[in-house]
């Protein structure tokens, strides 16, 4: 524990939270206005990147418990499902499906089968970013 | 069908070579062998009578039916004679083998395995009548002959002479094959007898002469012509079976064979005639001369071979030269085909019995130099009447065989000697005077090769062994190769007759219908002097005279030099190609990363702006383009400062953080271009990068780190430069021909219809093409995975065994 950066660490408990919840909000509305899961999953990671400058590694692996290399595969296996879930309906690999539903306490919303694609991809960009920066950081 | 599978037979026999070598090792695996040459030798014997009648037997086997090919079997005059040729000798060098290998000193299974895929290999060769499946069976005899060369493998000298075979003869193949090629581009048809019947339309082809010249390569490689023979003396390394075998009867015919074969196809060109007439006199004369200067018995029949070989080769020219002749059946044209195909019969039974004689002489003393032999005569008197009798044949005397086959020859080149086809009218002369030249130095070794071995003082203290007879069962193959000789001399016309006319009217279809069309009578005397006996009498004065004042001009040889000799040249290739390949590949192969880079940066640019100018496709027009604002010029401005300062910069720290200011401004681009995605992609990973680049930066080993400004090259200054300009002038000349619109219409207008969104971008990355961003997320993972890979796996920097490799 760095002692010293009581500011720091106390900025980055309020921040971390602010960039996490653009990051999911830049995911969510990415299919109407810019954004989508390449740049959410980068912000996400970035803000667990503010977390490891601001305290150590342990503390932050205590936090967050992620195995990160299991999150690319789960990323990739929900990529793979989307797409290949059009199979079982009888239309061609990687035909999205979407609808408008009213849901309690959202009101009508669009609901559309490429984002759990894009969640997959989502899920792989945090777990690659940071398995490079963990694994280079961990390194001595 | 049957004589097809038949030429498999030795083959076949050869897989049971294996197993009787080392279970039965009480007899000689020998005995066993000799079965398939006799049988083969008694079934073609009785395809004489039906191919003296001008008969031809052809049996065929589907192959590669969608490409013509097909293994078969042609049997007419001229393949017949071989065939029986291959079996007969075959038949007498596995007796005498079984005599001169020692069953327990060697390893006999190899040598009969090996003699038996070349017999086959042989039968193939001279019977197959698709040129595909003849290419197959000449590239088999090449193979088998180098694995029989090289049957003492052991030694050093077996082994470079099973190489240079190998090299030589492999290299003429090759060069055959590409005639056949042609032959069949030409002709349509692989097969030998359909390509004869369309000669004459084939002649006017424009690669009718390429053709030729590639199959002569083969023919005269394989037949040990000037200047290819340098590999027979060579691989006289072999066992003698095997020299007396593949390189007196068989193999080394297997051009001549080629060349009688084809003479139907390519008679009607004149350099045909004009290469095989005088590359054969030329090998002629040049074999017969250095064959005095030999001392080993084998280099001596070595030479003498290449020279006999010669002598046919320039026959099979003259034969070829009849065509060209009017009504050449009626003059002494007939007489060139005859006497080739007739030596041919000779020389084999002859050059056969001598090698087995210098085998004996070899076995029986222990040694080959002829300057240790002598006086052999009284010690082994059978050994040395076949030695008379198979060199005064070789000699050209009465009343041997040599004889008639030589007196045939003088007229034969006689006949050239008349030829107008020649150029320089003159020509057919000085061709008939080399020629005799030569069979007066034919008879110089011919009497070196029998006399300096059997009579003179006997030296019994320079013999590793006491000199003794040979046993019986070794003599019976020269034996009976003597007494061939002695036949031909007597009942030539029957030879003439059943065997070598049937041949001959194979080889010149154009002036015989059938083998009794062939008017020649062969006799010793004709009853007046003709002018080939002046010429042979001519010859055993001028022979006797040279050879008993041979110590006293021997020497002539020495003044030659060494280095200028054809197998200097064939070293001196061998070790260009080696070394001098070696040199060339490492003078570009460095090692270095920036060299290749180089070479690949160069091939890029000559490549792209070869291209551009080539398809004219080097236009620039500034239609239709956008305007330019300040925004865009300031943002361009700062990027190229930033790009130079990269380029310029002395400490390493200052490139990077110029290339993130590169990175940046070229997100701001984006912004100004109106990709929203693009930017916010942008600025994250060149944040990233520029903290990874940090990292690595921090990380470099103290010892050489200095910050030293790079040294500027000029080479590398250039080839930046012209690569950046192929992709200005590439990028500018592909907007400016842009040849359809773009397809982008499509998704502004059924992005939010058929996708159910409003980010383009983003729609089609997951949804219209969703496949690559799956992909791509693949790759990130896979870069993850390295990185984790490379860092942790670490287990080969432990051990110090690996990293010293």
């Amino acid at each position: 524990m760095k002692s010293s950066d009581v500011i720091l660490q106390t900025a980055t408990k309020v921040v971390f939270f602010l960039i996490f919840l653009f990051a999911i909000h830049i995911f969510f509305a990415g299919h109407y206005t810019p954004g989508g899961g390449f740049v959410g999953g980068l912000l996400t990671a970035s803000a667990i990147v503010l977390l490891l400058l601001a305290f150590d590694l342990k503390t932050v692996s205590r936090a967050l418990p992620f195995n990160y290399t299991i999150m690319i595969a789960i990323g990739l296996l929900l990529a793979l499902g989307t797409a290949s879930a059009s199979i079982l309906f009888d239309v061609p690999f990687f035909t999205h499906a979407y609808d408008y539903f009213d849901l309690p306490l959202f009101g009508e919303t669009s609901l559309h089968s490429a984002m759990l694609f894009d969640l997959g991809v989502y899920l792989v960009v945090v777990g690659a970013t940071m398995n490079i920066i963990l694994t280079i950081g961990s390194d001595d | 069908m049957t004589s097809v599978l038949l030429l498999f037979a030795p083959v076949a026999a050869a897989l049971l070579i294996p197993l009787l070598a080392n279970r039965v090792r009480g007899i000689h695996t020998g005995w066993f062998v000799l079965a398939v040459p006799v049988l083969l030798f008694i079934y073609y014997l009785g395809f004489l009578p039906q191919v003296k009648n001008g008969g031809v037997h052809i049996g065929e086997l589907s192959w590669i039916p969608s490409y013509g090919i097909s293994l078969t079997s042609y049997i007419d005059g001229l393949s017949l004679l071989f065939s029986l040729l291959i079996t007969g000798i075959g038949a007498l060098v596995v007796l005498y083998s079984i005599f001169y290998l020692d069953k327990t000193k060697e390893r006999l299974g190899n040598f009969y395995v090996y003699l038996l895929m070349f017999m086959t290999a042989m039968l193939g060769v001279v019977q197959s009548d698709n040129m595909i499946a003849l290419y197959g069976f000449w590239e088999l005899t090449s193979i088998s002959s180098f694995l029989l060369i090289g049957y003492w493998y052991t030694r050093d000298r077996s082994r470079f002479g099973a190489l240079k075979s190998m090299m030589i003869t492999v290299f003429g193949g090759l060069m055959m094959l590409g005639g056949f090629v042609l032959l069949y581009l030409m002709g349509g048809t692989f097969s030998v007898r359909e390509l004869i019947s369309m000669a004459l339309e084939l002649a006017e082809h424009s690669l009718f002469t390429w053709a030729l010249v590639l199959i002569l390569l083969g023919a005269f490689t394989k037949s040990a012509q000037f200047p290819f023979y340098i590999w027979l003396p060579d691989a006289m390394e072999a066992p003698t079976p095997v020299s007396a075998y593949l390189h007196s009867a068989t193999m080394v015919k297997a051009g001549l064979y080629l060349v009688a074969r084809f003479t139907p196809i390519f008679a009607a060109s004149e350099v045909w005639v004009w290469l095989v007439t005088s590359i054969g006199v030329l090998t002629l004369f040049w074999g017969s001369f250095f064959a005095v200067k030999q001392t080993d018995l084998k280099g001596i029949l070595a030479f003498s071979t290449v020279s006999q070989l010669g002598l046919i080769m320039s026959m099979l020219g003259a034969a070829a030269a009849a065509f060209h002749v009017e009504g050449a059946a009626e003059t002494m044209f007939k007489y060139a085909g005859f006497a080739a195909i007739f030596h041919l019969v000779n020389h084999a039974a002859f050059k056969g019995s001598l090698f087995m004689i210098a085998g004996i002489v070899d076995h029986e003393t222990g040694t080959r130099d002829i300057r240790k032999l002598g006086g052999l005569m009284a010690l082994m008197p059978v050994t040395f009447t076949i030695a008379l009798i198979g060199s005064l044949s070789m000699a050209g005397l009465p009343p041997f065989g040599g004889f008639l086959s030589k007196e045939l020859f003088l007229t034969g080149m006689l006949s050239l000697g008349e030829l107008d086809l020649f150029a320089p009218a003159s020509w057919g002369t000085v061709l008939l005077i080399a020629a005799w030249i030569a069979s007066v130095f034919t008879f110089i070794y011919s009497f070196y090769f029998v006399f300096r071995t059997f009579t003179g003082k006997h030296k019994p203290d320079l013999l590793p062994k006491s000199a003794h007879e040979a046993p019986a069962g070794m003599l019976v193959s020269p034996a009976v190769l003597g007494m061939i000789v002695v036949a031909i001399f007597f009942v030539p016309n029957l030879i003439g007759d059943w065997i070598v006319k049937p041949a001959v009217a194979a080889v010149q279809p154009f002036m015989y219908g059938s083998p009794s069309d062939v008017d020649v009578h062969v006799a010793a005397w004709h009853g007046h002097i003709t002018p080939e006996l002046m010429m042979t009498i001519g010859i055993v004065i001028a022979g006797l005279a040279l050879f008993s004042l041979l110590p006293k001009w021997q020497g002539l040889y020495r003044v030659f030099p060494e280095h200028l000799t054809l197998n200097k040249l064939y070293d001196s290739t061998m070790v260009f190609a080696e070394s001098g390949m070696n040199r060339l590949s490492r003078s570009y192969m460095d090692g270095l990363i920036r060299s290749y880079l180089i070479y690949m940066f160069l091939g890029i640019f000559i490549i792209g702006l070869g291209s551009l100018i080539a398809k004219d496709a080097l236009v620039i027009s500034f239609e239709g383009t956008a305007p330019i604002g300040p925004v865009e010029v300031g943002l361009l401005l700062v990027l190229v400062a930033a790009t130079a300062t990269t380029l310029v910069a002395r400490k390493r720290l200052t490139a990077i953080i110029s290339l993130g200011a590169v990175g940046y401004t070229v997100a701001l681009l984006f912004v100004v271009f109106k990709a929203p995605d693009l930017a916010l992609t942008q600025l994250v990973i060149e944040t990233v990068s520029v903290a990874l680049f940090l990292l690595a930066f921090y990380h470099l080993p103290k010892m050489s780190r200095h910050d030293e400004k790079r040294k500027f090259r000029i080479g590398n200054a250039i080839i930046a430069a012209s690569v950046g300009l192929l992709m200005s002038l590439l990028a500018m000349s592909s907007v400016s021909q842009r040849a359809l619109p773009s397809i982008s219409e499509f998704y502004k207008e059924t992005v939010y219809s058929e996708a159910g969104g409003g980010n383009i971008v983003n729609v089609i990355l997951v949804d219209y093409r969703g496949f690559d961003t799956f992909f791509e997320i693949a790759v990130l993972s896979i870069a993850a995975i390295g990185i984790i890979a490379m860092i942790r796996l670490r287990l080969t920097r432990k051990g110090d065994g690996h990293e010293k490799q």
